[in-house]
């Protein structure tokens, strides 16, 4: 037997072991275990898997074990997911401490970083949220204003960020702040972690247009930063930031977000419109424009397949992440406008309070922030043409 | 920029393509050819077959025992997709892959084996009417002792100007049959055609026409058909990527170098976005045209599913992008003397050749119960 054949069958048996019947179950949005320190967990079985999971490095698997991970490589990686995936075994923790800062750190943070934080994120301790965006830079990111005065010992932050997701909820913060007042904009940014517990922070939720969301408008007024809590250099944030931005869009080509959708548009379809005579979608226009939707759908599936065997290989993605978000968020409006189109007048449904979970009207209005959040489709296409296709 | 995986074989094969089609097999032989067979109603280039036959490349689906190479359909791909890149005017969709797919599943030898030394050239013929329909097959085959006698037409048969032989799909007196015929015997007429593209396109008409071989007859013919068109359409994927990714290249290298309003045209973000989101069309398809050829390689069942799709998507893409070279060149860009207009007309027929977007989606829909 090969190594990876009997890490296969090695890990087939652990899980089959440890990983509690109610854990091997589809899950919704608010079956998530995010962790952190005022965490509930759901049920004694969450809490049983979680422990499990931590114990052997697997919510991090491919971290070195120094830090809290099992330090598996791509190929045990995969392994792992198919076996979890064979028993539907659901995530243990899911975090933007895993997905975005982690990776951050082992690139920029000090040893003395990456032991104090990497772990604490591995246990699912401490829950992150991410201060990117202001209310006067989006797109245009590298324009955040909220400030950083040097205090000596600290950093004293004021100002505000949006659309922090769960800030609310979240433990601790990676933020981007102006340090560097006369610096070039993308010289004057510093990435630093706070606890959201610190005195002079506030939140406020944000209602969109699809009913309630995870999005925060978030408030610093003199926050006290002390200076070790930095990572990388001072000024040196923008870097940190790409970087981390880049990560997120690997990772949204490595799953199968939400943000490319789910509903099945063909079940929908025969549901709602029915078929005519000869067997065919009694509504032909629709049914050309679900045929044009279906290949598009399918080609991209391939690309994204594509791109999970490119980084299974151990070779990055980088700047052509950019066309996976921007296909893949597009596709999903595609898909939402369809879906609502095939529901008719029964589509228009509504119920303010359960609408963001359950509702098609809710899931097509928040398709619409997909290719806005994580980078707008117009900056991927810039990203494109300058990274890719050297236009400009 | 793009995401593929190959093997030292698959790479070995497309860079041997890309070598030999750029420097012997490109737009300037198009040209010639268009010149030299008043807009395609000639023969291929004989230098140009022989080359084929040298490189092994008549062989490339081909196993051992029948004179091939056996290099799979992935490596049919990537000769196509060179092929698209340089307008190559060559037979190899026709020939090499569907003549050669047909020999290959009738486990016959001696044929198989002329056509990959390229001894004789083979064409297929499968169509009868303007649209793809392999499915209409009018033409008749009565039995006449050992052999049949074919009678029938069909049409815009690719490459068959200046073949030996012909394979043709008929209706005998058990079911569907792919029988093989003399281009010189009795009662075969060949009327070649001028086209847009200056492709080799012939009608073919039979009038009692005998067959040399019976290839398959019945389930096994229709078997065999399958196999062959999807492969097929496959490989006529990767060609029209070919040439969509050239054309996207050739538009975007322009756009560096034209100045008007004192600025480059790569300085205007209007363009920039639409150059950036026809990259973003090519790879999705370069990644489900690597899909279905490796699908079929495998034996995959998602095979057949895979490549309507390569070959749906691909037609759009390929159009997206001549229109927007055109478009982006500019006046230049609607001269004969700039090469983008040959890849736009390439495309229109690449886009007929095998069945378009609507045919394959209109597959996959009633695959989905739509």
């Amino acid at each position: 037997m090969s190594d990876l054949e009997s890490f296969r069958a090695s890990t087939r048996a652990w899980l089959e072991e440890n990983c509690p019947q109610p854990m091997r179950a589809p899950m919704t949005e608010a079956d998530i275990c995010w962790g952190g320190r005022n965490w509930q967990f759901q049920s004694e079985e969450q809490q049983i898997w979680l422990e499990r999971m931590v114990a052997r490095g697997w919510t991090v698997p491919r971290w070195p074990t120094a830090y809290g991970g099992a330090g598996l490589s791509g190929d045990e990686d995969r392994i792992l997911a198919e076996e979890m995936e064979r028993i539907n075994a659901r995530p243990p923790l899911q975090s933007f401490g895993i997905w975005m800062l982690g990776p951050a750190l082992l690139q920029f943070g000090t040893e003395e970083q990456k032991r104090h934080y990497l772990p604490q994120i591995a246990r699912g301790e401490i829950r992150w949220c991410q201060g990117y965006s202001e209310p006067g830079a989006g797109s245009d990111l590298a324009g955040v204003q909220t400030k950083g005065v040097d205090q000596g010992e600290y950093f004293e932050v004021s100002g505000q960020k949006i659309w922090t997701s769960y800030a609310d909820k979240a433990d601790w913060i990676f933020c981007l702040v102006r340090t560097e007042p006369d610096a070039p904009k993308h010289k004057g940014i510093s990435f630093l972690l706070f606890d959201m517990a610190s005195p002079g922070v506030s939140t406020k939720p944000i209602q969109l247009i699809s009913g309630a969301s995870p999005f925060c408008e978030t408030f610093f007024d003199a926050v006290h930063v002390p200076k070790d809590q930095i990572v990388g250099a001072r000024g040196a944030g923008w870097s940190v930031a790409k970087y981390l931005l880049t990560h997120e869009r690997e990772m949204i080509a490595g799953t199968d977000s939400a943000l490319f959708g789910s509903a099945d548009l063909v079940a929908e379809a025969k549901a709602h419109i029915g078929l005519d005579s000869a067997g065919r979608l009694a509504d032909p226009i629709l049914r050309a424009q679900i045929a044009d939707f279906l290949v598009d759908e399918a080609a991209f599936e391939a690309e994204l397949e594509a791109a999970r065997a490119w980084m299974r290989a151990g070779k990055m993605i980088g700047v052509q992440s950019a066309r996976l978000k921007y296909t893949g968020t597009e596709l999903n409006k595609r898909r939402q406008e369809l879906l609502m189109a095939v529901g008719g007048l029964e589509a228009l449904a509504w119920d303010s309070a359960n609408a963001a979970d359950h509702e098609l009207a809710s899931l097509w209005l928040r398709s619409k922030g997909n290719s806005i959040e994580g980078g707008t489709s117009e900056v991927m296409l810039s990203i494109l043409s300058k990274g890719v296709l050297e236009l400009g | 920029m793009s995401m593929e995986i190959l093997t030292e074989d698959q790479q070995m094969v497309r860079d041997a393509a890309a070598g030999f089609l750029s420097a012997s097999a490109n737009v300037d032989s198009l040209r010639q050819r268009r010149n030299a067979t008043q807009g395609g109603r000639g023969a291929h280039d004989p230098a140009l077959l022989q080359a084929m036959a040298e490189l092994g490349w008549y062989g490339i689906l081909l196993p051992e025992d029948q004179g091939g190479v056996d290099l799979g359909a992935r490596a049919a791909g990537l000769i196509a997709q060179e092929a698209g890149r340089n307008l190559s005017p060559l037979p190899f969709l026709g020939s090499a892959v569907l003549a050669a797919a047909v020999l290959r599943d009738c486990e016959d030898q001696d044929w198989a084996a002329k056509l990959a030394s390229g001894e004789i050239q083979i064409a297929f013929a499968f169509e009868e009417g303007g649209k793809h329909a392999p499915d209409h097959v009018a033409m008749q085959a009565l039995a006449m002792g050992n052999s049949y006698n074919l009678s029938g037409a069909k049409r815009h048969v690719a490459d068959l100007t200046g073949a030996d032989f012909v394979i043709t799909t008929a209706q005998s007196d058990q079911g569907l049959g792919l029988f093989l015929l003399a281009t010189q015997g009795t009662g075969v007429q060949i009327d070649p055609l001028a086209t847009v593209d200056s492709g080799n396109y012939a009608h073919l008409q039979l009038d009692h026409a005998q067959a040399e071989a019976v290839l398959a007859i019945g389930e096994r013919a229709e078997t065999v058909l399958a196999n062959a068109l999807r492969v097929g359409r496959a490989v006529a994927a990767a060609e029209l990527l070919g040439l969509a990714d050239e054309a996207a290249t050739r538009t975007s290298a322009y756009l560096k170098e034209r100045k008007q309003f004192g600025m480059t045209l790569a300085s205007f973000q209007a363009l920039q976005h639409r150059a950036a989101d026809l990259y973003c069309q090519i790879e999705s398809t370069r990644a489900v045209v690597a899909a279905a050829l490796d699908a079929i390689d495998q034996a995959d069942p998602q095979a057949e599913s895979l490549s309507r799709v390569a070959k749906a998507k691909a037609t759009k893409t390929a159009r997206l992008a001549v229109s927007e070279a055109v478009q982006m060149h500019g006046g230049i860009g609607m001269t004969d003397a700039l090469d983008i207009g040959l890849f736009m007309k390439k495309a229109r027929a690449a886009a007929e050749i095998l069945g378009d977007h609507n045919h394959h989606s209109e597959w996959l829909l009633q695959q989905k119960g739509l």
